[in-house]
């Protein structure tokens, strides 16, 4: 094929270097872009206007972040940039989407799609997270990055990961309160998640650099919590975090915001649509789409790259969206792509396997506290959007006999809400599994339908 | 160009901590007149004033956001025309009228309705 | 592992939609016969599941309004019946039209129900605005059947199956019937993993996948599958009570919503989607919902500020004249069908299952249902023969 029609899903790291990929070897490419400027989550940008440089934004990543904006940039002219478009559904051969303003939609035909979905903050419901000033670690960062706010005068930061540790340093140096870091996972990892993390050095001993900087701050770090409970009302929202510590003890943290999260969750929401296969992944147990080593879904002609497909962070993605790109050219007989392809194939998957070793160690320093699901009190709110609760979800198996995830939310509404559920679908598979005596996977997953995201009933039909 | 108070003593949720010296936008919230900064988005003007963006549908309080990325959906809020507003995802532009409860117009209630609400039978 | 040991009871069920819960559940209430029902994956999951969830007498053919009139009682005291919430609101069921030919077209079917106990009022376009005022210009009249109404279709089913095996059926979900042989006086169905129940009586109602079993004992029945494209909306404040829809002869138009209790809006009509009845999977077609959104706007102006949170889709079976297959057998004896409603099975659903339950414990059922039988297929068949 010498003229493919190629489409891109998110100008996060991935993203970009697909378009890059795809440019270079003499494809014009459409980018198609939720946001209203390029950058994803990890790189997003501040709004034109704000002074801040990236060393400030981005840190130790600064000149990388520079190197995708500035990159990015220069594709614009040779890529067919759809910035405010949702892609909201997905068909053989058609993406379909609409702008998020002028309610304009369009079915594009492709010969190669690359989703670069990204991903967002995983959650494990605490009960007291539906108060207003409950907010994902990812939105702490994106309020400082995006907007130089803090979520709060003072912040309480909850869950597990980098990005706990991160986001509470980034608060600290730009002068926000920071009253707490909570940490589910024990102070010392086990060898084998070391054995995982050193993969990436350098990354290891900078989240260590991290969590010196915050002990210096002044910041009560404790690790191997178990949340307990966000105090507040539902007027005025949160006031205090209550933990049981590492020795059973009850502690509590008064704050105006607590920041929660548990490292991130792909968004497969069009890996769903594409009806592509998914595996369920025991180490991080959560399902994910199938892909081969280039990002090949079991879909012909659909493709994923980036945190939405594996967890590698935004190095990992980089490689992963190029790699994508030329293995979709390379799949549609381009000339040039093939010959990319075969010069960079062995390196890239090379560089991405180092990645995964590190995912790996990351999965088990910062693992999932699944139980905590399981140990939820009854009226714990599950889905946030419905308003559902543990206890409702435990009815829909004991009373109504749902053995799987998808009967459970017929029963129950778990997941039924605006956000399809992206911030309660591990956590309800995990009570479901627990209520019914089997393992997660047999449960299943939440399957996804269309929109995406939520479609105005003013969109347009199209040529 | 007036400058907002930084500390959240003027009732809002969001701490500003830098970024200050960017022009002011003028704008209304649920009729009380607000003013915010070029560049923000709806969510940080709402809760840099207050510190609620809506009310769940279902009984359990109010709601200031969670994601700031478009995730969640749940800091959609509408304008007073009855339009739909993702504040996360949208920039403050001056003049825009913002409700955080649904403006009547959105979706009335039908005289009949209103009527078996208030115990009568319609006519 | 196969029990080769036969599992007998009076009555055997294959299908665990609305029409095999119900007809179970009154087996057991009004007519103490044993039952044993075969589901081949989930009760309710598939067409009982997944439709709009119009409880309506209104617009039916008229040779359905006795057994939806039938329905309708039961549905009236459903949720004591269960002793489950279905979310039954009987605010009535309203159909408006575009063009006054269509509004005569409304007028006639008042006249028409009204000796067959059904009462409809119409409205003009002046009365709907006073009552409702939700309609765009274009809406010239309607017709109003007030003590219809709509339920929760991903609840019935279910519900209906846990009353049946609390009043003694035995409901085996996960069993896929391979075939179904006739064994002397008696049917025994086997299922796929090699279990084997008998009984004298059958009842076939597998929805979308009955022609096969229709066509095995010698009925074969023209069966298509379509897919209701469906979609929900985020919560709005409550304010809609009847479920309405636009009556129309062009396919595109007919779009039809009710507002639940939480709020949401549940929508559905125009055109059908690809159902895959061998795969069990069907599909909403974006173009169909972009379709259905224009013609929602221009029913329902204020639809044009609402989100649309999630589509799906279902399997129904359709049989080619819009008449369903009720009633026994026109070949073997103790054999009945139940299935091919053509997209509007839920509201009479709770009648179908009385008058089986009737017709398989006693021989004779109350309401007419010859419109229905499976012969007619028969007799066509002949007549095409003899034709060619």
């Amino acid at each position: 094929m010498t003229s493919p029609r190629v489409v891109v899903v998110g100008t996060g790291p991935a993203g970009v270097r697909a378009a890059q990929a795809l440019v270079e070897a003499g494809v014009r490419p459409i980018v198609i872009d939720e946001g209203r400027r390029d950058g994803g989550q990890i790189y997003r940008r501040q709004p034109e206007g704000f002074t801040r440089t990236h060393a400030t934004l981005y840190g130790s990543e600064a000149a990388k972040a520079q190197a995708l904006h500035s990159d990015f940039d220069a594709l614009r002219t040779q890529i067919d940039y759809r910035p405010e478009t949702l892609a909201w559904n997905v068909t053989a051969g058609q993406l379909h989407t609409v702008h998020a303003t002028s309610g304009e939609t369009a079915a594009l035909n492709f010969d190669a799609l690359i989703v670069c979905a990204g991903a967002t903050d995983r959650l494990m419901p605490v009960p007291g997270w539906n108060q207003a000033g409950c907010y994902s670690l990812g939105a702490a960062q994106i309020a400082l990055k995006a907007q130089a706010c803090a979520i709060g005068s003072r912040v309480v930061f909850m869950g597990s990961g980098p990005l706990l540790y991160l986001v509470a340093a980034q608060y600290l140096k730009a002068g926000a309160t920071v009253e707490a870091l909570l940490d589910t996972s024990p102070a010392m990892p086990t060898l084998n998640a070391l054995r995982g993390l050193l993969h990436r050095p350098r990354l290891l001993l900078r989240g260590l650099a991290l969590m010196a900087s915050l002990r210096l701050g002044g910041v009560k770090l404790m690790h191997a919590v178990a949340p307990l409970r966000i105090d507040g009302t539902p007027d005025g929202g949160v006031s205090g975090v209550v933990v049981r510590d590492a020795r059973g003890a009850e502690r509590a943290f008064a704050c105006d915001a607590v920041g929660l999260g548990w490292h991130l969750r792909a968004e497969t929401q069009l890996a769903d649509l594409a009806r592509c296969e998914f595996a369920f992944e025991p180490l991080s147990r959560q399902w994910l789409p199938r892909i081969d080593d280039c990002g090949r879904s079991s879909t012909p002609g659909v493709y994923f790259a980036g945190d939405g497909a594996r967890i590698l962070g935004a190095d990992g993605a980089e490689a992963a969206g190029r790699l994508a790109a030329l293995a979709a050219l390379h799949d549609v007989d381009h000339a040039r792509g093939r010959s990319l392809f075969a010069a960079e194939q062995t390196a890239l998957t090379r560089t991405l396997a180092t990645m995964n070793g590190f995912r790996e160690g990351l999965a088990r320093a910062f693992r999932w506290p699944h139980e905590q699901a399981a140990a939820l009190p009854n009226d714990a709110v599950v889905c946030r959007c419905e308003a559902v609760t543990a206890g409702e979800l435990r009815r829909s198996v004991f009373e109504l006999g749902s053995q799987e995830v998808n009967r459970a939310k017929a029963f129950s509404r778990v997941g039924m809400g605006r956000c399809q559920g992206r911030y309660c679908a591990h956590a309800a598979a995990e009570i479901v599994a627990a209520a019914a005596s089997v393992p997660v996977e047999l449960v299943g997953r939440l399957r996804g339908q269309a929109p995406v995201k939520p479609l105005l009933m003013s969109a347009q039909e199209h040529e | 160009m007036n400058k907002p108070s930084l500390q959240p003593g003027s009732g809002g949720r969001f701490v500003r901590l830098a970024e200050t010296a960017r022009a002011a936008v003028h704008l209304s919230i649920d009729g009380a007149p607000v003013t915010a900064l070029e560049g923000d988005t709806l969510l940080v003007a709402l809760l840099t004033h207050g510190r609620r963006v809506r009310s769940s549908e279902f009984g359990d309080g109010t709601r200031a956001g969670f994601c700031l990325m478009g995730a969640c959906q749940d800091c959609w809020v509408w304008d007073e025309a009855g339009h739909r507003l993702r504040a996360c995802s949208t920039a403050v532009v001056d003049g825009m009228r913002v409700r955080t409860t649904p403006p009547a117009s959105l979706w009335p209630v039908t005289p009949e309705v209103a009527a078996r609400e208030r115990g009568e039978v319609f006519r | 592992m196969s029990d080769t040991t036969q599992q007998r009871s009076d009555v055997l069920i294959v299908g665990g939609g609305l029409m095999g819960t119900t007809t179970a559940l009154f087996l057991r209430r009004h007519h103490g016969l044993s039952v044993t029902l075969l589901e081949r994956e989930l009760i309710g999951r598939q067409a009982s599941g997944t439709n709009f969830g119009n409880v309506r007498r209104q617009g039916r053919a008229l040779e359905q309004i006795a057994l939806a009139n039938r329905a309708r009682a039961v549905w009236g005291r459903v949720n004591e019946l269960l002793g489950e919430d279905l979310e039954f609101v009987p605010y009535g069921h309203l159909r408006v039209c575009y063009t006054e030919q269509q509004a005569a077209t409304l007028e006639q079917h008042v006249r028409d129900v009204q000796p067959l106990g059904l009462d409809l009022q119409m409205f003009s376009a002046d009365a709907l605005r006073k009552r409702w005022g939700i309609f765009s210009d274009e809406v010239v009249a309607g017709s109003l059947s007030p003590l219809d109404g709509h339920a929760n279709p991903r609840l019935a089913g279910p519900a209906f199956g846990r009353a049946a095996q609390r009043a003694g059926a035995h409901i085996h979900e996960h069993s896929e019937v391979a075939h179904i042989e006739r064994v002397g006086a008696e049917f025994v169905a086997h299922t796929v993993d090699g279990r084997q129940y008998r009984a004298p009586q059958l009842l076939v109602t597998t929805g979308a996948w009955s022609a096969r079993f229709a066509q095995a004992f010698g009925e074969p029945v023209p069966l298509d599958a379509r897919g209701p494209q469906m979609g929900v909306t985020e919560p709005l404040p409550y304010a809609i009570g009847p479920s309405i829809g636009v009556s129309t002869p062009i396919e595109t138009e007919g779009l039809y919503f009710r507002q639940i209790a939480r709020g949401n809006i549940v929508f559905g009509g125009g055109l059908k989607g690809p159902a895959l009845a061998d795969a069990v999977r069907a599909y909403v077609k974006p173009d169909n919902t972009l379709r259905q959104l224009r013609e929602l706007r221009r029913f329902v102006p204020a639809f044009a500020n609402v989100q649309l949170i999630r589509v799906w889709s279902g399997i129904e079976g359709y049989t080619g004249d819009w008449v369903p297959v009720l009633g026994p057998s026109a070949r073997v004896a103790g054999l009945h069908y139940a299935f091919g409603f053509n997209g509007e099975g839920f509201a009479i659903s709770p009648g179908v299952g009385e008058v089986m339950a009737e017709l398989i414990a006693t021989g004779r059922t109350s309401t007419p249902i010859a419109a229905f039988a499976i012969g007619r297929f028969a007799s066509a068949a002949q007549d095409q023969a003899i034709t060619t």
